[in-house]
């Protein structure tokens, strides 16, 4: 076999990473105390953006796509026919500073096909981090993925040289990831998950106490899913993911529409582009829950399985409970004027500020940066009365959408066509 | 009355000293113009001032103690805007603020607050596209070289993050339309300009034979790196610029793939 250069490698490694969603930089703010090369930034730094609109923070690539497992959504399984490489350690080393030094990137994003066993690969991933720290004094951003299965040492070694830890989730019910994954299991990706919760929440209260204590993955951890490989509805997606923002203290969860990488594979339903709408759709409610102090409850009744496709959630949500609404802008609480739909969390925050010192009016918003064509249905003002009230949620739902031109409305997103046996519990909202 | 119109040197010290000139001479003017800009009253008594540091700081001082936490710089970075007229809304915003208001920095509601609220946030965003967007090469000798057109005159704003993350390494931020730099070297950073170019005016290449040998290797790979991350089912331009203006793509190795 011929030898494959840096660049092959790269090519083949970086094509079978980027289905990885993750590419945040922030929650870190390691110092560059050692005087060498890099420092973390809060607040994260995207240095360029694909041609998907995606951004590209950190070096994301695979450490191989050798794999010794053959679960039915990944690109990398093991009866795939496909090129396969491996970067060596000092490679990785090299590639992360090379780009790191000329302002290319933020950090590096390690991830990897399991070799031999999960503790041989975790091993190998632990020294490229290692190595970065100690011998090239690097303080910059490190992202190293788990893998499930490795021995709870070496995850704890990982999480003092990186900044975030991520266990990918991928399928989130058990019985669907035995159904895709048959050599994977649900305790092997939970009890990482849960150590490095432990040792995060250890790490910060030792930080309490010793000014010098060392940090465990001080930016956090997070995980993944993917959308529409399996049955599972909305509502159990955003109430398994507020699950684990609760129960795991997990800093974000990613959601991937599935690409039909795969399509010989009978299990996997045929689908010719990837759930975009749907998956913003999930995003939007995910921002919701984290910014905008939605419970996941109100985010999805239990008569509604799914999300409404047409509309935003928060609209939906404005939707159900109108009679919650309309808002007085220059008297209602924080909380009730983040729920209008077309004010966001900037404008909220200037409205609750700007209404200490006079009187607010529709012009006022409008500078503001509220979206008045949605946020008009639902807010009263000092100046006039707006058009508020005597809608039903039928025809408002109606109003706007029709109102907004959108290049991306598409009904018939969720379809899981080749999933003859699976039925809606419940009939179609619309 | 008069209509007086105070003109300045252009720079934020002559500003303030004209504000400081302004309460000194008892006088409200029309207009605060820098010299080199146009005027547009006819028969107004113009008063020219010379930028004055002990004046200068001592308006920025009064201004610093009336307001609050990250809003400190707020009027210095609105005026590093240059939008025209921008002089006499901070002036106007430093009336109200020294005449005993407080908080008046979240009275939004007034259009003079949130115009210069929003001009700051574009210089502000401005500087973060500079750490976004800066591509170093690594020349000869051992400098990493990085030529680039800010919008606003960002790179003093900037110059204290790339300190941080670079301590070891010796770099040069040049501005191509205001031409002047930053190098830092032996742990300082200090103002430059350059006499003898030896890299493109337009997109701040430097010439092939001054580049260190590794350079070319590099953002080869970066650029084999940035085609294959690229999800193809997704693709989505618009969003693409809208992330990364077009204005910065010539500055970028990666965007030079068409090319």
């Amino acid at each position: 076999m011929n030898k494959l250069t840096v660049q092959q490698k790269l090519e083949i490694l970086s094509d079978a990473a980027k289905y990885d969603v993750s590419c945040v930089s922030s929650g870190s703010n390691r110092k560059n105390s050692t005087k060498g090369i890099g420092n973390g930034v809060a607040c994260g730094i995207c240095h360029s953006f694909t041609e998907d609109g995606r951004c590209v923070s950190l070096l994301k690539t695979l450490m191989t796509n050798h794999c010794i497992y053959d679960c039915a959504y990944c690109a990398n399984r093991r009866s795939n026919d496909r090129p396969r490489a491996t970067l060596t350690v000092d490679e990785i080393v090299d590639l992360t500073i090379g780009f790191y030094r000329r302002n290319f990137i933020e950090g590096l994003f390690l991830s990897s096909g399991v070799i031999r066993n999960p503790d041989y690969t975790m091993e190998r991933m632990v020294q490229v981090a290692r190595k970065l720290r100690l011998v090239e004094n690097y303080n910059g951003y490190i992202h190293l993925k788990a893998i499930p299965g490795a021995s709870p040492e070496l995850v704890h070694e990982a999480g003092l040289w990186a900044d975030r830890l991520s266990v990918n989730l991928e399928i989130s019910t058990e019985p669907n990831l035995k159904l895709l994954a048959p050599e994977k299991n649900f305790p092997s990706i939970l009890s990482p998950m849960t150590q490095i919760r432990n040792e995060i929440l250890a790490s910060k209260e030792e930080a309490r106490r010793f000014r010098n204590a060392p940090k465990f993955a001080q930016a956090g951890q997070s995980t993944q899913m993917i959308i529409g490989a399996t049955p599972e509805t909305d509502r159990q997606i955003i109430l398994l993911s507020s699950g684990l923002y609760k129960t795991q203290n997990l800093k974000r969860v990613y959601f991937s529409g599935y690409l039909p990488v795969n399509l010989y594979d009978k299990r996997l339903p045929a689908l010719t582009s990837p759930p975009l709408v749907r998956e913003n759709r999930l995003y939007q409610s995910d921002w919701l829950m984290r910014f905008y102090h939605f419970k996941a409850e109100e985010i999805l009744t239990e008569d509604q399985p799914f999300l409404d496709l047409d509309v935003d959630p928060k609209l939906g949500f404005a939707l159900r409970n109108l009679h919650q609404f309309p808002v007085d802008i220059n008297r209602a609480d924080y909380e009730m004027i983040l729920r209008v739909p077309g004010i966001g969390v900037q404008s909220a925050q200037k409205i609750v500020l700007a209404r200490r010192h006079r009187k607010l009016t529709t012009e006022h918003l409008l500078k503001l940066g509220v979206v008045m064509k949605r946020a008009r249905y639902f807010v009263t003002c000092s100046d006039v009365v707006l058009a508020a009230s005597g809608w039903t949620p039928e025809r408002l739902k109606h109003k706007i959408v029709a109102g907004s031109v959108s290049k991306n409305r598409k009904t018939l997103d969720t379809q899981l066509s080749l999933f003859g046996n699976f039925q809606a519990a419940l009939p179609p909202l619309h | 009355m008069s209509m007086d119109i105070i003109t300045y040197d252009g720079t934020f010290e002559g500003f303030l000293t004209g504000i400081f000139e302004c309460y000194n001479r008892k006088i409200f003017p029309v207009e605060i113009v820098s010299r080199n800009g146009e005027q547009k009253h006819l028969f107004a008594q113009k008063t020219d001032i010379q930028p004055d540091s002990e004046k200068a700081d001592r308006v920025w001082k009064g201004i610093q103690q009336k307001m609050t936490g990250k809003n400190k710089e707020m009027l210095f970075y609105a005026f590093l805007s240059e939008e025209p007229g921008i002089e006499m809304k901070i002036y106007r915003f430093v009336r109200r603020l020294f005449s005993g208001y407080f908080n008046i920095e979240t009275d939004f509601g007034d259009a003079d607050v949130l115009y210069l609220t929003q001009a700051s946030q574009k210089v502000k965003k401005e500087a973060m596209r500079m750490m976004q967007f800066v591509r170093f090469q690594h020349t000869k000798g051992g400098l990493y070289f990085c030529g680039i057109e800010p919008r606003y005159d960002v790179i003093p704003l900037v110059v204290g993050h790339f300190q941080k993350r670079f301590a070891d390494q010796r770099w040069l931020l040049f501005d191509l339309k205001r031409n002047y730099g930053v190098m830092y070297d032996n742990g300082k950073p200090q103002e430059v300009t350059i006499s003898a170019k030896e890299f493109s005016q337009i997109n701040g290449r430097v010439n092939e034979n001054l580049l260190e040998e590794g350079e070319e290797f590099y953002q080869r790979l970066w650029k084999t790196y940035f085609t294959h991350i690229n999800i193809q089912e997704r693709k989505n331009l618009k969003l693409q610029r809208q992330h990364m203006p077009r204005r910065f793509w010539k500055f970028l190795p990666e965007m030079m793939i068409l090319n």
